[in-house]
Parts: structure tokens; sequence; C-alpha cells
């Protein structure tokens, strides 16, 4: 094409619109007339092809000039002191989930972050992380992180940015913000805190909305109603002796689980002569992991549910609660005297808690509940709020699309979140924010709301990041970085210094100028302190002591208790649905994780995919069955789902779990699960009555990773109630088969020196999976992706198996965690025809990885079937930016060799050699292996079998201690301490402990 | 098979009629003809599957044997069964040489020249398996005791080093005796051939054999040696492939009937597979005259007796599962009969117990047709055998947590079937290029051979 005829294009326009230089058309022409589409159609002749090569020489030349920011290099000269290659360094810093920070300390090793592990200063943690911090390692490196501003799907610069974002902000200065908005998620930082005063000083008519998908909306409000104002609630669960949780989830998410995990189980750890027990009642209407561990478990849809939490409130004597009369069927209305009788008598002692998601009359019941019975200032603590500015999130997000609407917002700046994908459905987000002029989503990578804004700014991770953050009991974080942005990232505080003006725009400036504000005298001493603790000491919020306005709650309840009438009235023909994030992927912020896609959810132990949850009478009445396709209809909006049923759901309620279904995600989420978001309108957030389900015929293939619910008889866990325990305390040992007399032509193996061994709690396991990807992190193995896991090929080293025992309509359900038992009589080790698995010194059962062929043999002759192999190249040995990710100190594995639980050799041989140097005996508790480490609640303990002393060998004396297959005489190091629990004796006597909850 | 001493005085086992220049004619002639016009599609349709065979295997190679369907319980699928079934089917050449020689079976002589050959090419295509299932099929010469500089020697404690010293020794032995035995025979056809190059080949093949009297006693003395060399072979091979299994301690495995149970299984696989192909083979060389009635019962009997021992077997399997008390080994055999691969099962029974039942009415034993059909399901039915062994008993062992299932997928078949044609390609290759019965030892039973030994 020559020079003219280009220019003779470039005079012809394909409609209006082209013409127009409106840049929010231009947002949505850009799928059409991408750019260079016009370019070179029939090819390149000679003359062209120099001249384009040429310039991209040019052009090569040129980005490599790429201004670097003048810093500070200093040479390796002189190493640094602690820096030995080789041996890492922990940092302490911080990670948010919806603002609440976890302190965690990271391992690095020269320069890139490889582990994250609790810190164990830090009042959230306590040493111990959820999964999602576990997580956050490979987001870092995440090869789909937006590696540059973009504007139109152009990369452009930062600097370009400034020069449209600096006139846009200096226009609204004479307007005094009227046009200026931010949207983001709730934020507990101080620095976050102090630039928004700035920003408001600057623009006093700018507005500030937050909007989340766990909003925790339902809390805020039922605070304004008891006290009047906004407050934080808190809990103290090493002060309870009864719990009763109300769709709450308390073990494994929200603000504090991990905490709440570790002071919960610490009350319920039973051993020989010591059986002081809590009690955990769950009343959900959705399972939960908690309510797996509970105690008693009622299933209930929402209505019965919350008219079963007003006949419990009406129990403990709340005002204005009794107007719904009796809670309904007769066993019903027993659980309201059992339940209610226990938490009158552990007045003082219990909780009474709703999930982060409930709606408000659940949060004012618990609320006035916990009133009741004394709780307040004991186990539940109220305390000024942690998060800046509290607001409720589904009115900020209502009032911002009205302004947008109105046209009245000239300029958004989006700050993380994802409101195109998540903003309820009747608000139309979308086309809302179409009419803002100018908008900007900072963002970690580019998703569909980046897609409908001009902007795109990459955010930086967290460990990238200078930050601040507090915990869930207050206490003051700063976040340092680990790493400077891979990609170039920005954080919200180096946006927000633009929008304020500020002449501190670099992170750690921003970040220092709010501390030295905070900290005035003697500020280096005290900060260095800080970033080395990664807490500050005592700034945890103290105990608020506020009245209770009864008259306002009952005002509450009455309005909602004349709502709830008809609602208990059982529509046959429509079923009601229940909303909740996802218990891995969250509400879609790690769609694009690997390790937490490909984590077994608890329950339904599916992996890569959300569906329908529904009961198994529902699924038999609608004549459906596991991977059926359906089409869901709430009004005139409509949702395809698959249908996994699942024991234990509430009958006609169908759970859709948010997170899934995402539009615009990097490669690992696309094609991942449906979008359950058209269906949740603001009215119905949690829950909504009136789905309509209609079979399509169609089938998808969902990955679940156990197919098999029942035990078959078998006593792999073995588990008893309080009282048998008190009664029989070798229950569980008597279960078993017992071993035969170790009968052998060979003599057996001496293990003179250390023997390790591992004792796995099932009492204390939640199900939290915090262990299955803090295993993924610490051994490097690889994700293999849905049609593997289909295949029955995840590589997981720990699996969590979970068994259902009872009726399907409403089942126990127990967990067992499952690694390598490094068997004393391994059955791999003979089998293997090259000694590529042999028997270590100290009892490990070492895999060499050099030396596999991969027959496979070990994995078949392992009755505990804990062997994985890499039947494809499953490690990812060629994206740059993951070989950051690898721990140096284990070998990533090649196709064709099987791989398996090490007991964190690698921890163990270098604490052996830190030992040996210091020439001194090892100390119990000084090695911790990944998932040890990692628990919330304490329920893997690793250590020397062989030092009588050691915590691993008394628990090995515990009457409650088992192995699995002991009968095979496999002598396995991993052993089991068999999971007691306590029901109600009114309730779980006659049945023992077994299946005795009758929901409905 | 020792009834069968009684039947000497039956049918004679070469048809009468034929002198020494007949048969060493008739038989030679398969190989100095022209080809024959059915062959092209024949030989074709199965180098067509060896090409299949040889794209399989390399997918494989390139990208792992996650192309098949093994997976976490059940780490051994297709290969394996494969593997099994082909050394089974190696069984009844040693068989027919070794101990029918020793027990001087003089009805062997007809049948033992492809019955070898059959089992070298069974063992070939079986030998493939355990290569190609590793991992890493590249190292599998670590499974040899080679002086590594390493210093590190292969695991004696672990069933697949026996199985590589059991299968490699047979092999070779059976490739000796098949090799030996063919002498006198390459000689012949150097002789008789009227192409130089196949004269020049032949006669290299036939070292120098002149047919002295020497040269008989010398070929006698080896093919009995190697003959009791062979003997304990044919007990051991298969014996040492059960440990692999009764080695393990998988529910369904961990059996002390395995080995001579997997014995009497593999002979009566081998024979029903030189039934499968002697029967064609005789109606398309015309050879009815060697391959007689005679022995198409002989072999039907032994098929009924060994298939018998297996009936047995898998009588004793229930049995013990029962008897034991022990709840896995009962589930083990639920889940045979009930689990998902039921159906599995239901035609092992109706293939091995039942198709088997039939050979002991002597009509169907004389009919040349229906042997070829019960063992057609005798060959389907050992496999299905290895497949309830491996697959079934894997999917659903200790932990119900890890219980699984196993899908071939289409390069598992892909495979199977291109050993099929691997095997049937040489086979083909043989029956034209050398004797495909042995024409001294068939001289030997004509009835002048017959006068001239009694009366020495």
């Amino acid at each position: 094409m020559s020079e003219s005829d280009r220019t003779d294009a470039a005079r012809y326009w394909r409609g209006l619109e082209e013409r127009t230089p409106d840049a929010a058309l231009q947002v949505q022409l850009r799928p059409e007339f991408t750019p260079q589409a016009d370019v070179a159609p029939q090819g390149l002749d000679r003359r062209h092809f120099m001249q384009v090569m040429g310039a991209s020489f040019a052009l090569a030349g040129l980005g490599a000039c790429t201004r670097q920011p003048v810093e500070e290099l200093v040479p390796y000269a002189r190493p640094p002191e602690d820096l030995v290659p080789g041996r890492p360094l922990y940092f302490a810093t911080a990670l948010t989930l919806g603002g609440f920070a976890s302190g965690v300390l990271v391992e690095s090793h020269t320069g890139r972050p490889t582990k994250i592990e609790g810190n164990p200063e830090h009042p959230s943690s306590l040493g111990a992380t959820d999964r999602f911090a576990q997580a956050a390692l490979l987001d870092l490196y995440d090869p789909d992180r937006s590696r540059a501003v973009l504007h139109l799907q152009r990369i452009r610069s930062w600097e370009a940015f400034l020069q449209v974002l600096e006139p846009a902000l200096e226009a609204q200065v004479p307007l005094q913000g009227a046009g200026l908005r931010i949207l983001s998620g709730s934020s507990t930082s101080p620095t976050l805190a102090a630039q928004m005063q700035r920003i408001r000083a600057r623009f006093p008519q700018a507005r500030w909305h937050r909007y989340e998908t766990v909003s925790r909306d339902g809390l805020r409000s039922a605070t304004l109603a008891a006290f009047g104002r906004y407050v934080e609630v808190r809990y103290d669960f090493s002060q309870a002796d009864v719990v009763v949780a109300l769709d709450s989830d308390f073990l494994t998410t929200g603000p504090g689980c991990v905490r709440y995990a570790k002071d919960f189980m610490a009350r319920r750890r039973v051993r020989e002569g010591q059986y002081g027990m809590s009690r955990l009642y769950c009343i959900e209407s959705t399972p939960s992991a908690t309510g797996a561990v509970a105690d008693h478990r009622l299933s209930l849809p929402p209505a019965q549910q919350l008219a079963c939490a007003f006949a419990l409130a009406f129990e403990c004597g709340v005002h204005g609660t009794g107007v719904l009369g009796p809670a309904g069927a007769g066993d019903l209305e027993k659980w309201r005297q059992i339940i209610g009788l226990d938490l009158r008598e552990h007045a003082g002692r219990s909780i009474v808690i709703a999930g982060d998601e409930s709606p408000v009359e659940l949060q004012a019941l618990a609320l006035a509940m916990n009133q009741r019975l004394g709780n307040l200032g004991r186990s539940v603590i109220v305390s000024e709020p942690i998060e800046v500015e509290p607001t409720s999130h589904i009115g900020s997000l209502r009032d911002l699309v009205q302004d947008m609407r109105a046209g009245q917002v000239e300029l958004l700046l989006v700050l993380g979140g994802n409101p195109v994908y998540d903003a309820p459905a009747d608000l139309d987000f979308t086309a809302a924010m179409a009419k803002v002029p100018l908008r900007a989503h900072l963002a970690f990578a580019e998703d569909e709301t980046s897609e409908s804004c001009h902007w795109h700014l990459p955010l930086a991770h967290e460990l990238e990041t200078w930050s601040d953050a507090r915990a869930h009991d207050g206490t003051v974080s700063v976040m340092q970085p680990l790493i400077d942005p891979l990609f170039g990232g920005k954080s919200m505080h180096e946006l927000l210094a633009v929008v304020a003006g500020d002449k501190e725009r670099n992170g750690i400036d921003i970040v220092r100028r709010t501390w030295t504000e905070r900290l005035g005298a003697d500020f280096d001493t005290r900060w260095r302190r800080i970033l080395h603790d990664g807490v500050v000491a005592g700034s945890e919020e103290p105990l608020l002591p506020l009245e209770l306005q009864r008259d306002s709650l009952t005002q509450l309840f009455l309005g909602v208790a004349s709502d709830l009438a008809p609602r208990l009235e059982r529509r046959n023909d429509s079923l009601e649905v229940v909303f909740r994030v996802d218990p891995t992927v969250h509400d879609g912020r790690f769609a694009n994780n690997g390790w937490l896609q490909e984590l077994p959810k608890p329950w339904t132990r599916l992996t890569w995919d959300n569906a329908a949850l529904l009961a198994p009478a529902t699924a038999a009445r609608l004549g459906l069955a596991n991977e059926d396709m359906v089409e869901l209809e709430q009004g005139t909006r409509k949702v395809r789902a698959p249908v996994w049923v699942l024991p234990g759901q509430p009958e006609d309620v169908v759970t859709l779990h948010l997170g899934y279904g995402r539009r615009r995600v990097g490669r690992v989420g696309t094609g991942a699960g449906f979008d359950a978001h058209p269906l949740r309108t603001s009215a119905g957030l949690v829950h909504a009555s009136g789905l309509r389900l209609r079979p399509t015929g169609e089938q998808v293939k969902l990955a679940c990773t156990q197919l098999q619910h029942a035990m078959e008889g078998r006593h792999l866990v073995r588990e008893g109630s309080l009282s048998e325990f008190r009664d029989h305390p070798h229950f569980a040992q008597e279960m078993g088969h017992g071993v035969h007399a170790p009968t052998s032509l060979y003599p057996g193996f001496e293990y003179e020196g250390r023997a390790w061994g591992m004792v796995v709690d099932l009492g204390a396991c939640t199900g939290c999976n915090a262990c299955v990807v803090a295993c993924n992190a610490e051994n490097n193995i690889p994700v293999v992706g849905k049609a593997q896991v289909r295949k029955g090929r995840e590589m997981h080293w720990l699996r969590i198996d979970r068994y259902f025992e009872g009726s399907a309509e409403d089942p126990r359900v127990v967990q067992q965690p499952v690694m390598c038992m490094h068997c004393e009589n391994a059955p791999c080790e003979p089998v293997c025809p090259v000694g590529a698995t042999s028997h270590g010194k100290e009892g490990l059962n070492e895999m060499v990885y050099n030396r596999c062929v991969g027959t496979r043999y070990c994995a078949n002759n392992c009755p505990y079937k804990v062997r994985r192999f890499n039947f494809l190249q499953y490690a990812d040995q060629e994206t740059e930016v993951l070989k950051m990710l690898r721990n140096p100190d284990v070998t990533v594995r090649t196709r064709g060799v099987m791989e398996k639980c090490t007991y964190c050799v690698q921890r163990i041989n270098q604490t052996r050699i830190q030992i040996k140097k210091e020439d001194r005996p090892l100390r119990d508790g000084e090695i911790l292996t990944a998932c040890q480490q990692v628990c919330p609640s304490d329920a893997i303990i690793f250590g020397d079998i062989n030092d009588p002393n050691s915590k691993v060998a008394k628990l090995r004396q515990q009457p409650l201690h088992y192995g699995i297959l002991e009968e095979l005489n496999t002598r396995p190091r991993t052993t089991y301490l068999a999971r007691v629990t306590n029901p109600n004796p009114e309730r779980g006597a006659a049945a023992g402990h077994a299946g005795d909850v009758r929901g409905h | 098979m020792a009834t069968e001493t009684r039947t000497t005085a039956d049918s004679p086992l070469v048809a009468p009629g034929h002198t020494t220049a007949t048969v060493t004619d008739k038989i030679a002639a398969v190989v100095l003809q022209s080809t024959p016009r059915w062959f092209y599609p024949a030989f074709g349709a199965s180098f067509g599957l060896l090409m299949l065979f040889m794209y399989a295997v390399t997918i494989l190679f390139a990208k792992g044997v996650g192309i098949w369907g093994v997976n976490n319980p059940a780490g051994w699928g297709f290969a394996i069964v494969n593997f099994v079934w082909w050394i089974g089917i190696g069984h009844a050449g040693t068989l027919i040489s070794a101990i029918l020689l020793l027990l001087r079976q003089k009805w062997r002589q007809s049948i033992n020249r492809f019955a070898e050959a059959m089992t070298l090419f069974a063992v070939a295509c079986a030998g493939i398996y355990p290569i190609l299932h590793l991992g890493r099929p590249w190292l599998a010469y670590w499974l040899f005791p080679y002086p590594a500089t390493t210093g590190v020697w292969p695991q004696f404690r672990s069933p697949l080093i026996w199985d590589v010293f059991a299968i490699s020794t047979y092999a070779l032995v059976s490739l000796m005796f098949w090799y030996v035995g063919l002498i006198p025979d390459l000689a012949t056809l150097r002789d008789r051939t009227q192409n130089r190059i196949a004269r020049v080949v032949y006669g290299m093949m036939a070292m120098g054999w002149r047919g002295s009297a020497a040269h008989w006693h010398n070929h006698d003395t080896a093919c009995i040696l190697l003959a009791a060399l062979a003997t304990p072979l044919v007990v051991s091979v298969h014996s040492v492939v059960s440990l692999d299994f009764a080695a393990g301690l998988i529910p369904g495995w961990h059996a002390t009937i395995f080995p001579p149970y997997f014995v009497a299984g593999a002979i009566f696989a081998g024979f029903a597979m030189v039934i499968t192909l002697a029967i064609p083979l005789r109606a398309a060389f015309g050879l009815h005259d060697f391959i007689t009635e005679r022995h198409v019962r002989n072999m039907a009997k032994v098929m009924l007796a060994t298939g018998l021992i297996v009936n047995y077997g898998y009588a004793i399997e229930i049995f013990i599962a029962w008897y034991s008390g022990n709840e896995y080994e009962q589930y083990m055999l639920t889940n045979r009969v009930l689990g998902p691969y039921r159906y599995i099962w239901y035609s092992l029974i109706l293939c091995n117990v039942v198709a088997t039942q039939f050979l002991w009415s002597a009509k169907v034993r004389s009919s040349a047709v229906a042997v070829w059909v019960v063992s057609m399901f005798i060959n389907v039915g050992m496999w299905l055998e290895r497949f309830v062994i491996v697959v079934t008993s894997l999917t659903r062992d200790f932990m119900p947590s890890a219980w699984g299932m196993y899908y071939p997928t289409r390069f598992d078949y892909f495979t199977f079937f291109g050993t099929i044609g691997l095997f049937l390609s040489l086979m083909f290759l043989f029956v034209r290029l050398l004797p495909m019965i042995s024409i001294f030892e068939i001289r030997t039973l004509l009835p002048k051979a017959r006068a001239k030994e009694k009366s020495a």
C-alpha cells in the first residue's frame, strides 16, 4: 500500500461515532476497530518491510531508553552483613483481605520472596495464616499481572496518565471536587485515612465510596441500630464455653479467623485427664467449614434460620423477639430449648456470632443475645471502628451509581476491586459508569472494570508496597515491600498522593509522613522497631463501654418479624437462593491463582468450578444429578450453572458461590465456573426467594477430588463424644483391628538418633486448607489444571479427606488431613526396582527424584495413596517470572518422576546444619513443617519421637492416639489423635455422637 | 496332559500318503512359492497397525505417560494389562517345545515351530510395555545391574527386577531354542530355493548344516539340553510376573495362589493363541495334512485342563476373600462383582469359565471352527482377567477417599492395537520367510520313519 493510499484511507470514516472525539464512545468502539487492523492486508512489499523494520529497530532502541528513577544503588562490594547466599532472610509485613491485616513474616531468598509465614507477634496471626495469605505469593508472581499503564488498551506511561489526571484534578479545584469520586474497598490503613483527609481538604465536595462483595454491611447496620453508631465487634473464643454460630464461618474466613480458630480450638483440646471442652452449635443456611466442626449442626433455609434465631433470642430474653411464637415444628422447638438453656447456663461465657455476610437482622439478634447473656465486654468485645470511615457499602455504591447516572461525576478513580463484575445486578453499574467522562482503574490485573475504564493502572502487590493496616483487634502493622514492583505497579497511596496534591509521591515517603506525625520523638528507633516486629505494640482498640439501645433494636425486630411470617410459608414451586463468596477464590480476586483454584473446597471437594449446590432431596425431586446443567432464573435475570448435590444442604435452597465466571481474567481463571452475580440484586445480596430452576438437559464436567463419600466401615477417622472419651479413654485404639506382632525374617530397623514423627489432631482440624496451600508453596508443587484433576492427577502432597456419615439430608462430616505416613515398614520401599525411594536413618521415607524412572509401583503399593506422579511435565519451567517463585531448597520435578510429602526434609536439614554448627541438641518444636507452621489451630505436631519429652512423643502416648491401616503392619510415623466432639448430653447422649442432628 | 499318551493309537499325526519328499515340498512351498494375493492386504493391515503403534509411541515419548488414562489410584493401566497378556500368550511355545519334547509328545512336532515363533513375537510385544510405561523410559537401563560409576545397583527386593531377569532369560532361551530347531530346515530351504540372495542368506543362517550323522547327533543333544534349560522357565516366568502383584499388598493382588494360577492361565492363553493362529494358517496354506484334527483336539484338551485350573483359581480367590474375614479382601470381591467395573468381571466369567466348558464336548473339540471360536473367547477373557486384577483392584483399595476410576484414552487403545499389529506383522513375515512347520520333525512322524525306529 503506497503513502497516498493510506492518506486517502484516513479521510474516510465508517460511521459518525468514529469522528466523535468522545472518549466514552471510543471505549465502546474499541473491539470493532482494533489498532492496526487497517494496515497491510495483502502482505508486505519490500519497501514497506524496510520501513517497518527500520521503525522497529529505532523504537527498540528508544524503548531501551526508559528513564530509570534516580535511586541510590549500593553495589555488593561489601555485601550486607546478614546476606548469605542460600540462607533466607525474613521480613515482617502484613497482608490484607477486606482491609483487615494479618501479620506475616516473608522468607526472602536473595531478594525474592519465596514463602509467607504468620507473624507470631501479630494478634490476628500468632504465627499462622489462612489459605489466602499462603497463596498471595503466587499472586505476586502471576505472569498475567498487568505490566503497563494502559489507555484504551494502548500502552502508555504513568507520566502520561498524570498529564491527564492532574489537569482534570485542577479543573475540579474550583468546583471543590464536586465531580471527583473515589471507589475502593474497605481499608484500615492510617495512611489512607490521612490521605483521605488531605483530599477532603483540597476537594471538600469529593466523595469516597466503598464497595466489596463481602461488605460486612449487616454487622455495620446492626451496630448502628444497637449502639447508635458504627462500632467494631470482635470475639474472644478463649472465653467461650458455648458458641452459637449463625451462618458464621468464623473458623476459616473473615477478619481474625486465624486467631479465632486458634483460640476456639485451644478450648477444645482434650487429653487424658483433661476434659474441659467448649461446645459449638451451627445454625446455617449452607454448609460451611465451621459447620463441619460443629457439635450440632442445624441446616435450615434462610427464613427458618432467622425464625430459629428469633426463637433463641426469645429464649435468652431479648426484647421484641417473642412476636413470632413457637419456633415451628416440634424438633426445632426442642432445639430452641436445648440451645437456649445451654446459652443461659453459660451466660457471660458464651458467644453468639453471625457471619460476615449475614444480613442485619441476624447480626442484630446475635448482638442482642450477647448483650442479654452478659457476653459483651467478656467474650464479645465492642470497640471503636477499625475501618477508616465505616459506611454502608451498598448504600455507598448506590449513591455513586445515582450520581454517575445523573452525570455529576466527572472523574472516577476505582482503587482495586472489580465493581463491573461484582456490583449488584440491579444497579447496572457498568452503564452508569460509562457516563463518567474520565475514569481510571488501579488494578492488579486487567479485569472487567479495567475494560470499561479509560485508564488501567497496574496496582503493586502488597509484597511490593509500603503501606499500613490494622488487625481485627485494631493492632497496627506497617507493611514494607519485599521487592521492587516487578511490573512497575503503583500503590493506592501513590495514586492518592497525586489526588491530594502532596509532594511525597513515593510509597515510603507517604507512609513515613503518617508515622512521623504519629510517632513523634525518637522516630528512627521506633520506626525500625515497628518494621522489625511487624506490629505497633499496644495499638489494639480498647473495649468500648456502650449501652445497647433497646428501643431501636426492638423496632428492628418487630419490622423483620412481620416480614418473616409470610416467608416461612414454604412455597414448593420456587426455591431460595443463598449467595456466598467462594471458599477458595473468595470474591473473584483470586480467580487467577492456580493454588486456590485447585484447592478442593470444604464439603464439596470441587476444584476449578463453582456449582449450584442442591440438597439430595431437592435434586431427587427435580430429577437432577451432579453435573447437570440448569438455568436459574430470578425475576428476569438468568444464569446457567451446573448442579452439585451436597448432603447437608438445606432443602429447597440453592447455594451459589460468587467469585467465578470471570469474563476478563488471566490464563488460570479463564473459563472457570459460572458468574452468579446477575442473580444478585441489592435487595437480595445474601439470599432471595423466588428462584426458578429449569434443567437444560446438558451436562458439564466438574473436577471433584474425592468421589467416595462414605468411609465404607473402615476406621480411618475415629471419633467419639466427650462422655465416651471420659468413660473409655481408649475407644479410638479399640476401633482398629490392632497390630499384629511384627514377624519378619529380617532384623528391624534401629533408630538410634532421632526418629521423626507427626501427629495430626483430628479434633483440632477445621479443614481450612491453609496447610495444603502452604505445602504447595514450600515444596514447589505444580498446579495441574482442571482436566488433569478430573483424571485424578492432582499433585497435592497433603490432602484433606472428607467423609459423610449418617443420612444424606443431614449428614455429619468428618475431615482428615492425609500426607505421607513415613511408614517404618513402608510398602513403597521394597517394590522400587531402582531404589529411588529408600528408608532414611531417622525414619524418613525418602524420595530420590534423580533416581526415579517412574514405574509407579510405589504409588500402587501405598495403601494411603499419598504418592503423586508427574504424568506430564506439570511444573512450568518456561515462564520466567514463575522461576522466582520456587523454593530454592526444593527440587522442581520433571515429568515421569514420583513425589510425595517429605516432612519438609529441607527444613529438617537446615536445622540439622544449624545445631551442628552451634553444637547443641535439637530443641523440640525447632523444626516446623510447612503445614504445621501455618495451621491456625495447631492440629499438626511434628518432632522427634525418640525424645520422650517431645510434644509429639507425648501425644503418641495419649489414649486418643491411633494410626490408620495399622493392621497392615506399615507402622506409620504420621498418626492421628481421634476427634472428640462435645454434643449436648440432652440431645446427643441417646445416639452417641453420631448423626443425631436433625434440622427440619 | 498325561492322558495324551493314551492317544498314540489315535488317528495318525500326518495324513496318510505322505513321503519325506512330499512333506518337504509341501512345507517348503509355503516359503518358496510366490506370494499369495491375500497376503498383501493382510500384511498391509497389520503393518498399518504397527505404524499406529509407532505414532502412539512417538507421542508418548514426546509428552509422557499422561497421554494414557493412568492416574493416581490406578498407576498401572493398559500397559501392564497388555504386558501380562502378551507374556501369557508367550507361554505356549516353550511349553510345547520343551516340556512336551521331554515328555515325548510326538504331536507337538507339527505345531512347535510357529508356537515358538509366536512366543518370541509375543515376548517382544510384552517386553516393550514395561519400558513404554516408565515415566522416564530413557532411563530403563537402570533396571539392569551394570557397574555404574555411581555405584548404585538396582534394588533386588523389587519384583520388577525379578521381572527383568525372568523375561530377558526367557526371551534369550526361547530365541536360542527356536533358532537351533530351525537349522536343519534352513539348510533345506538353502538347497531348494531358486533365488540367489535367499540361498546366501539361508546358507549363512544354516551355519553349514550338511545333515551328517554327527550333525544330527549334536543337534539332538542341543535340543534336549535346551529343552531341559527351558523347562523351569515355563514355570518361572509367569510366576515371577505374578509376583509383581502378589508381592504388593493391594487387595486383589496379595494372594499366595497367584504363581500357579498365573502359570496355568498363561498356558491356557498360549494354547488359545496357537489355535487362533494355526487354524486360519492351516486353511490359508492347505496344511491340513500336518495340522490334523487330532492336533486341534489335543490342544483343546490342554486348554480345557489349564482352563479348569484357572477356574479353580477364581473360585479360590472368592473363597479366600470370604474365609479370610478380611474386610478389604471382602470388599475387593464385592467391588469386582458389584462395583463400577462389574461388566468386565461378568465378561471375564463368560469368556474364561462358561466358554471353556464347551470343550468338554468331543463334538466341539473335533470341530476346528468351534475350537477356534472358543479360543477367541479365551484370548479376550485372559485380557479381561488381567484388567480385573490390575485396574479393578487398584481403583478401590484401602482409603475410600482415594478411590477413583480408570478410563483408557485413545492412546491406550492405539498402543494396544499397535502391538497386535507388531505381532501380526512379525507373524506374517515369519510365515513367508521361514518354514512354519518343522520339516525335519514331521519327517520323523512318517510311517516309514517309525518303522525304522521300531526295527532299530
